[in-house]
């Protein structure tokens, strides 16, 4: 049974009011992100603000306290395990790692979902298998296996298995993490490409600035469980937070100051019983 | 003092939410039987990592304990004259308790590490989640299929050992050391029953597939996604089913073989 | 698929041989040859003491074994021990043999040993052997041979 709420058609994706804590921490408060259908959105903030846990949440992998997620008019928290399963055949998420199955060759891989979720005839899988490689350009790869591959192969095959079944929700978890340019510049192109020829959804969750840039619709900047900005990148980039700035440029003090919190340096460095100064 | 008390609360209550997700783990892996049954293939998949695998090192060590049982068995029992009972103790030591125990042991040891450490290396390298994302059930695809493998592995195994550590003892014994052929087998076969001997070693070794394998693979699945907690997971596995099985043998033992 | 083929192969002949090991162990090693006996019959006998007897102690007739002792039971009445014979078919014990507990080498395995009687007739389900002798207890065996010493040195 699908629960549906009022939403706008023009959101895929709506996070209302979540709030999430693990273990004492408090993930986000309260926060509300609206991802439009169609278009790229492209998550962005500091290491550790939990946005590989955004997508957790949203793919119903993890619970929030309070709040709702809404995907496509059905409420994501509160399906059973049964309907979420069948949700999350709508959604393809590309992880970090690539998360590739490594006892099995990159043709099998992307063929897994396939055969674990349809009836198709061996012939038919063939051929899709062969699609799906080809459009991220890995097809003459089939043969290999995931220990063979490059990082940013591993990327591009889990890029193919994520899009198997023709899903209507691609979810990117770092994808220009420690790529080089070569491979970058194949990423975002195929991440592009793919969004448009597919009419996906994608949500981007990275902090290379640059990339995120080029090619998001819209962006939402989050720390320390809050949106601080959000809108097109253009909007983005003229903000007037001094925290966004700092944050765009990649200046190494600003509103996030260069030092962690210490006490005096003069009555550290020889012992005096020391008067704490606010100079850093 | 207080910080002894707050630890020994903090210790206890988390082992006791360990056990609770053990046993969460376990109804899940119960009610996937029928998953398991249907996807045949895995099955036979894993049997073979994990019961022919260990086929090697078990039928060795129980043909080397058969060896040793029948020359420290002669060595005693000619102190009093009773050489000819060899045949029954060999073959009632291995049957009702070596069998099972050191079979269950040698498995916690090779197969049981093995699965902890491949459960754990898919959890830290996200291929559970990425299947969970997927929309393919990980404990049904994966850890179910390697649970009841183990299971179904144990008492074969168990078979396999006191079958190896009779002919070891034969060896020893009558070829070796002169008992009587025929005495040994006769003398043997009076004395062990099938029903409350061979039988019930199986039973042990049921229990003891389904406990070793359960930590072995729980191990795995709850362990924390780095090299370093994996490595602990894996001598988890091996200590705490070390302890389940001497746990349970005695148990079992008392049971089965107390009402004498 | 070659590979497939091997893994299976290799998994069936690991549970074949699985198989095979219990089959040797029920043959070789256990008694399983023996039990399989529903076409024998019963026969009661009542003893003193039964000393050391047990379930499925063995029964023979001049050495060869027969049987095997099926239950033992105490008698509330006469404070007997009362045991059921399982005799093997196509044994014949006749009529006034006489059941003694016997001790079988050294280690004291007890037995009972069917003395048969002279009569033509055999007993047959749920007869009672009537004649019986009881264990020897070596306490008692001790005790008189220690009174009949002193009753010969008196005289």
């Amino acid at each position: 049974m699908t629960l549906t709420a009022s939403q706008p058609a023009e959101m895929m994706v709506s996070v209302n009011k979540l709030s999430f804590s693990r273990a004492s921490r408090v993930i986000f408060d309260d926060i509300t992100i609206n991802i439009r259908r169609g278009k790229i959105t492209a998550i962005m903030g500091p290491s550790g603000t939990g946005k590989t846990t955004l997508l957790k949440l949203i793919g119903g992998q993890l619970r929030p306290q309070t709040g709702t997620i809404n995907v496509d008019g059905i409420i994501v928290n509160q399906l059973s395990r049964q309907r979420l399963f069948e949700l999350r055949q709508r959604m393809g998420m590309l992880f970090q790692s690539g998360a590739l199955l490594t006892d099995l060759s990159v043709f099998e891989n992307v063929a897994f979902p396939m055969r674990e979720h349809t009836q198709l005839p061996e012939s038919m899988i063939h051929s899709l298998v062969l699609m799906k490689l080809d459009a991220v350009g890995l097809r003459g790869a089939h043969q290999l296996m995931p220990s063979q591959l490059s990082g940013g192969m591993a990327r591009r095959v889990a890029l193919a298995r994520a899009i198997a079944l023709d899903p209507q929700i691609m979810m990117y978890d770092e994808p220009f993490a420690g790529q080089d340019p070569l491979s970058m510049g194949v990423l975002l192109k195929l991440i592009h490409v793919l969004n448009n020829a597919l009419n996906l959804t994608s949500i981007v969750v990275t902090h290379d600035i640059h990339e995120a840039f080029t090619i998001a619709d819209e962006v939402y900047l989050i720390s320390e469980g809050k949106v601080v900005e959000h809108g097109s990148a253009k909007q983005i980039q003229t903000s007037s937070s001094e925290w966004v700035q700092q944050f765009i440029h990649g200046h190494y003090d600003g509103p996030v100051p260069f030092h962690y919190p210490a006490a005096d340096y003069r009555s550290e460095l020889f012992g005096l019983a020391g008067t704490k100064s606010s100079a850093p | 003092m207080i910080h002894l008390i707050q630890t020994l609360g903090h210790t206890t209550l988390s082992r006791l939410s360990t056990l609770g997700r053990a046993c969460f783990l376990l109804l899940r892996l119960l009610s996937a039987i029928g998953s398991v049954l249907y996807r045949f293939r895995l099955l036979v998949t894993q049997l073979y990592s994990v019961g022919v695998l260990t086929f090697l090192i078990v039928v060795v060590s129980g043909f080397f304990i058969g060896m040793v049982l029948g020359l420290q068995g002669y060595t005693t029992l000619s102190d009093f004259g009773a050489e000819s009972a060899l045949g029954q103790m060999v073959g009632t030591s291995l049957v009702r308790e070596l069998g099972p125990v050191m079979a269950a042991l040698l498995f916690a040891g090779r197969a049981g590490s093995a699965l902890t450490a491949e459960i754990g290396l898919m959890k830290a390298t996200e291929q559970l989640s990425g299947m969970e994302m997927m929309a393919v059930d990980p404990i049904k695809r994966i850890i179910a299929p390697r649970f009841w493998a183990g299971f179904f592995s144990m008492p074969i195994l168990s078979l396999l050992l006191s079958t190896a550590g009779v002919l070891g003892g034969y060896l020893v014994g009558v070829e070796m050391l002169g008992v009587d052929n025929g005495i040994f087998w006769s003398r043997m076969q009076s004395t062990i029953d099938f029903k409350s001997d061979v039988l019930n070693g199986v039973i042990k070794s049921i229990v003891f597939g389904f406990v070793v394998t359960w930590i072995a693979v729980f191990e795995g699945y709850d362990a924390i996604p780095t090299s370093e907690g994996v490595g602990r997971a894996t001598t988890r596995t091996v200590v705490y089913s070390a302890f389940a099985i001497l746990g349970l043998d005695f148990i079992l033992t008392a049971l089965m073989f107390g009402d004498f | 698929m070659q590979k497939h083929n091997l893994t299976e192969l290799l998994v069936g002949l690991f549970v074949s041989a699985g198989l095979i090991a219990l089959f040797f162990l029920a043959m070789n090693v256990s008694n399983l040859r023996e039990t399989a006996n529903p076409d024998g019959y019963r026969l009661v006998a009542r003893f003193n003491n039964i000393g050391g007897l047990k379930t499925r102690s063995p029964i023979t007739i001049s050495g060869v074994k027969v049987g095997r002792v099926g239950s033992i039971t105490l008698d509330q009445d006469s404070y007997n021990a009362l045991v059921t014979l399982n005799i093997n078919p196509g044994i014949c014990v006749p009529e006034e043999s006489i059941a003694s507990i016997l001790t079988s080498g050294l280690l004291g395995e007890q037995y009972i040993g069917l003395e048969p009687g002279g009569l033509d007739e055999c007993l047959a389900d749920h007869d009672e052997i009537e004649l019986t002798q009881s264990a020897v207890i070596l306490e008692k065996l001790i005790s008189k041979f220690l009174f009949d010493k002193a009753d010969s040195q008196a005289q």
